[in-house]
């Protein structure tokens, strides 16, 4: 069973080297057409002839095989059951790739005239309309980059609106479960973070947060549905709360998939929110992005929003308010005061992105949307109330769970951790759950199922997880080098960050020995 | 509803598992009156030939550039991507996978993620690069931030000729975090040299920020200016926004610049209206755990091989929360792959050759605007891209020119709303997707506009 092949490969478990250890000079993967001579104007900075920019050179044939062999080391949502939790690995439709693709959308040059991408304009437009409606907000920030950025977006809205009322408050309460990106970027505008601590059964611990409130409270940025998998249920009197306090509440929209079309964030008292275009609407996560963060904005905050973006008029003219027209879409817009605290990105943000989602909503409508948001949820109560009696669910009896159910390390045999379990689901051939995170319970086990999940692949994921669960709580000492069956066995991450090697060099050559 | 696998009968039988009467009581925490108890008032669900219909009517309202002449440049290019690139981006296992927290079945992302820094790393001529940031001019923005942190200092010089939307993001990010954005407006007939910002640069400054090729097209070697930075303690800092230039121009890594970033649409990318584009982030050895960002790193496995993860981590928002080197979680993946897939079809021969393609395309376009009336080329030098100053309003002549089927350029008044003086100025950019049919077309009709 254990010999070793002669080229290290196993079947289809193929080893794969790097294009630079392929690549030969004099090769190239694309047929161009010879330059004609022309005198240079390149102002005497021509790259020397001679010297080598270091790029391999390899065939089509190669390059499509590489890729393809790099691409079967990979696991998708295509390839199975993709559960990370806070991350919504739902299915990702080909229709959306297709109409991001057509002529006419993709071939667009940001900087064209206005009169050339009405089509466009209308686009943004028409998914702006969607959010605005899904959410009940009256203002959207449509170019944001991520959901990141969306933060940002919303936290930079929040310290416009506050410098405009010559106030210098600048603490922000955050949830000790909170994503991290959510401190980072309130310190990134200039806030210091504030943490709240959570209550045992999971919220926001409403006594500490009221505790906390005073005239340097700039606001809250709390997730709803939050990174416990639960409904904030005292959400509207933290939003109350934070309002007569003179704060602002930002709200943390990556679980609003387990809401959409169900529930407003208006309805909630949310200043500000921004919905992950990639989990909510399904654009696809592509190994790490490109996501999308529009956001919305309650009218306190909707003059302090980024620059561009897009209004109708009268006459259905879509345009797009660059800095230069916003004065004359200002009066309309936002009572004649238009105070946006900047632009974001290089352009109007994630275009491709909002096609997909476009695309996305259309296809469900606002009778499929909801049918998401409860699907969502019920997959994630079965799988809480499905795995219960085998690990331990620290807030099961917290009431129903949103779209992610929680689970701790709680009773594994000595010495046996999270990293196992998600280690031994690899072997089954599953994507493991989303693992410490939240930092409020130990060893956290995050489960997301979304709704684009059968029944049968559910119950298939429970039986292999409560075998893996059975086995770290046996101590059964092959869970610990588990992964057995995949590409890679576990990776030295402390060799890699002690003596980083972040790009591939030539090595060299050996000495002969004397 | 084709994307939604439960029958009726599995969420009743699911229901009765989990011990709730109704999918409403599982939204029991919802606070009285917020849970809706109808669809909202939006249309309904759509089969997936209406929708394409429906998306299709709205593309056929624009005017694609592949549909008509375009010289179109100012921060995006309009390049040929193969078709590999595109076929690669859509494989299931990159297009639906997640960053690649568990690496063990994530080596087909983390191994591109290596080749993709080690290319950008190349091409800029420096030792290390990240996993990309989200476009361009955030990479601008995250460079000054990171300037500042590894030099303890609170002030930048921006160039006058930085793209003024990466100059724009640039303050926007700087401006809750006590950072002083310094700099000259810049003018497509003035060089904008390290003279005109060697004065700027004193012993509080963090970084100096130019653009090579500047947003006006034209070329300096920042050599210079490197040294003077570095007299004073401070960064050199070169934004680029056409990638494929560093094919045929020296590389920023030669001039001894210490943060090299950019926009990476121009390799593998479609223009898309602006976006999803990727930011390329390069610096050098000593200052890598400064930088923003994912980064991927070479280890091995239990086993001995090689294999590959993210690494340096501490610096990330997910391990540092508000002491993070950036809030950037979320990057540009899968762009990053298209980028990398369209390089490793070019390889050094390719990209070369493109980058030499692309200059001789817009000196052919140079020569060929020279020869008009009313149009003078402003560049001494230029990659492919160029200013011209008309001796009627640019905005009103892209417009005259879009009525006859030609996307002529970028008016300078587009990306400066507040400078008059720049009224009769265009950008023209050229490359390889532009014919000699095209260019002529353009001459012809800018004649017959300005006449």
């Amino acid at each position: 069973m254990t010999f070793q092949t002669h080229t290290g490969n196993r079947g289809l478990v193929l080893e794969e080297k790097l294009i630079f250890e392929q690549g030969e000079a004099g090769r190239s993967g694309v047929d161009l057409p010879d330059p004609a001579p022309v005198k240079s104007r390149l102002g005497g900075l021509a790259r020397d002839e001679n010297s080598e920019i270091g790029l391999p050179g390899l065939s089509e044939p190669q390059v499509v095989r590489h890729f393809t062999r790099l691409s079967q080391k990979n696991f998708g949502i295509d390839s199975g059951f993709f559960p990370l939790g806070s991350c919504t690995m739902k299915h990702n439709p080909r229709l959306n790739e297709k109409v991001a693709r057509l002529p006419g959308i993709a071939d667009l040059h940001p900087m064209q005239p206005e009169s050339t991408v009405q089509g466009a304009l209308e686009l943004m437009d028409q998914c702006a309309h969607w959010l605005l409606v899904l959410t009940g907000m009256p203002a959207v920030a449509m170019s944001p980059a991520s959901g990141a950025q969306g933060e940002l977006c919303g936290m930079m809205a929040i310290r416009a609106a506050l410098d405009a009322r010559g106030e210098n408050r600048r603490r922000v309460l955050v949830p000790e479960s909170a994503h991290g990106t959510n401190p980072a970027t309130a310190a990134a505008c200039g806030f210091t973070v504030d943490s709240i601590p959570a209550t045992a059964d999971g919220r926001v611990d409403l006594a500490a947060f009221e505790a906390k409130l005073g005239d340097d409270v700039a606001g809250i940025m709390l997730t709803n549905p939050n990174t416990c998998g639960l409904f904030e249920r005292d959400v509207r009197k933290i939003a109350d709360l934070v309002h007569a306090a003179g704060g602002y509440f930002y709200c943390d929209g990556a679980n609003f998939n387990a809401i959409v079309g169900r529930v407003r964030p208006a309805d909630l008292g949310v200043d500000a929110m921004h919905i992950n275009l990639h989990k909510t609407f399904s654009t696809p996560h592509g190994g790490g992005g490109p996501g999308s963060g529009p956001v919305v904005l309650s009218e306190a905050l909707a003059a302090f929003g980024p620059l561009p973006y897009t209004a109708r008029t009268k006459d259905g003219v879509v345009h797009l308010v660059e800095e230069e027209q916003a004065d004359d879409f200002a009066e309309e817009h936002f009572g004649g005061k238009l105070q946006s605290f900047g632009r974001m990105t290089a352009f109007h943000g994630q275009m491709g992105m909002y096609t997909r989602a476009l695309a996305y909503m259309m296809s469900h409508g606002a009778d499929g949307l909801k049918q998401v948001a409860e699907d969502a949820v019920l997959n994630a109560n079965y799988m809480l109330r499905s795995l219960e009696d085998v690990l331990d669910a620290p807030f099961a009896d917290s009431g129903p769970c949103m779209h992610e159910a929680l689970f701790s390390d709680k009773g594994m045999a000595e010495g046996f951790s999270t990293l196992d379990i998600a280690k031994g689901l690899i072997d089954e051939g599953y994507h493991p759950m989303t693992v410490y995170f939240p930092l409020v319970v130990h060893g956290a086990m995050l489960v997301e199922p979304t709704e684009t999940e059968s029944k049968a692949a559910m119950d298939e994921f429970i039986g292999a997880l409560r075998s893996v669960a059975e086995r770290a709580k046996a101590g059964d000492e092959a869970l610990k080098s588990a992964p057995h069956h995949a590409p890679r066995r576990r990776l030295d991450e402390t060799q890699a960050a002690r003596k980083p090697v972040l790009v591939w060099k030539e090595p060299e050559l050996p000495v002969a020995a004397e | 509803m084709r994307y939604l696998p439960l029958t009726q009968a599995d969420r009743a039988s699911m229901l009765e598992t989990i011990g709730a009467g109704s999918v409403d009581d599982l939204y029991c925490d919802v606070p009285e009156g917020a849970l809706l108890k109808e669809p909202v008032d939006l249309p309904h669900h759509l089969g997936e030939m209406q929708v394409e219909r429906d998306m299709a009517k709205l593309a056929a309202k624009n005017m694609g550039t592949a549909s008509a002449p375009s010289f179109l440049g100012a921060g995006a290019y309009r390049h040929h991507v193969p078709a590999t690139v595109d076929y690669i981006i859509q494989r299931g296992e990159f297009l639906t996978a997640y960053t690649p927290y568990q690496p063990e079945i994530a080596q087909g992302t983390l191994q591109y993620l290596f080749e993709f820094q080690t290319q950008v790393a190349s091409i800029t001529n420096m030792d290390v690069a990240n996993a990309s940031m989200w476009d361009g001019a955030t990479s601008c923005a995250e460079a000054v931030l990171m300037a500042c942190r590894a030099t303890r200092r609170k002030k930048a010089v921006l160039s006058g000729g930085l793209h003024p939307h990466y100059r724009e993001v640039t303050e926007t990010y700087c401006q809750y975090s006590d950072t002083q954005v310094a700099g000259r407006d810049g003018h497509p007939e003035h060089q904008a040299t390290a003279d005109e910002l060697d004065d700027l640069i004193d012993d509080q400054t963090a970084c100096v920020v130019v653009q090579y090729p500047d947003v006006f097209g034209r070329l300096d070697d920042h050599t210079k200016l490197a040294e003077a930075c570095h007299a004073k303690g401070a960064l050199l800092v070169v934004v680029f926004t056409e990638a494929v230039a560093f094919g045929a121009i020296k590389s920023p890594g030669s001039f001894g610049a210490d943060i090299v970033c950019g926009e990476g649409q121009s390799i593998g990318n479609a223009l898309g209206y602006g976006g999803p584009y990727v930011g390329l982030f390069a610096t050098t050895s000593k200052l890598v755990r400064q930088m923003p960002g994912r980064l991927c790193g070479e280890t091995v496995d239990q086993d001995g091989k090689r294999g590959f993860v993210l690494t340096l981590s501490t610096r990330e928002q997910h391990i540092r929360r508000e002491k993070a080197t950036s809030n950037i979680c979320t990057n540009s993946g899968l762009c990053s792959l298209a980028f990398t897939v369209h390089m490793s079809l070019l390889g050094e021969d390719g990209y070369r050759k493109l980058a030499a393609i692309n200059h001789e395309r817009a000196v052919k376009t140079a020569d060929a605007l020279e020869g008009v009336a009313g149009v003078e080329v402003v560049n001494d030098s230029f990659f492919n891209e160029f200013t011209v100053k008309l001796s009627k309003p640019a905005a009103e002549v892209v417009e005259a020119l879009v009525a006859r089927g030609i996307m002529g350029g970028v008016p300078l008044s587009r990306l400066y709303p507040n400078r008059d003086d720049l009224g009769a100025f265009m950008l023209v950019a050229a490359t390889e997707t532009n014919t000699d049919e095209d260019i002529a077309a353009l001459a012809a009709a800018l004649k017959e506009v300005l006449a």
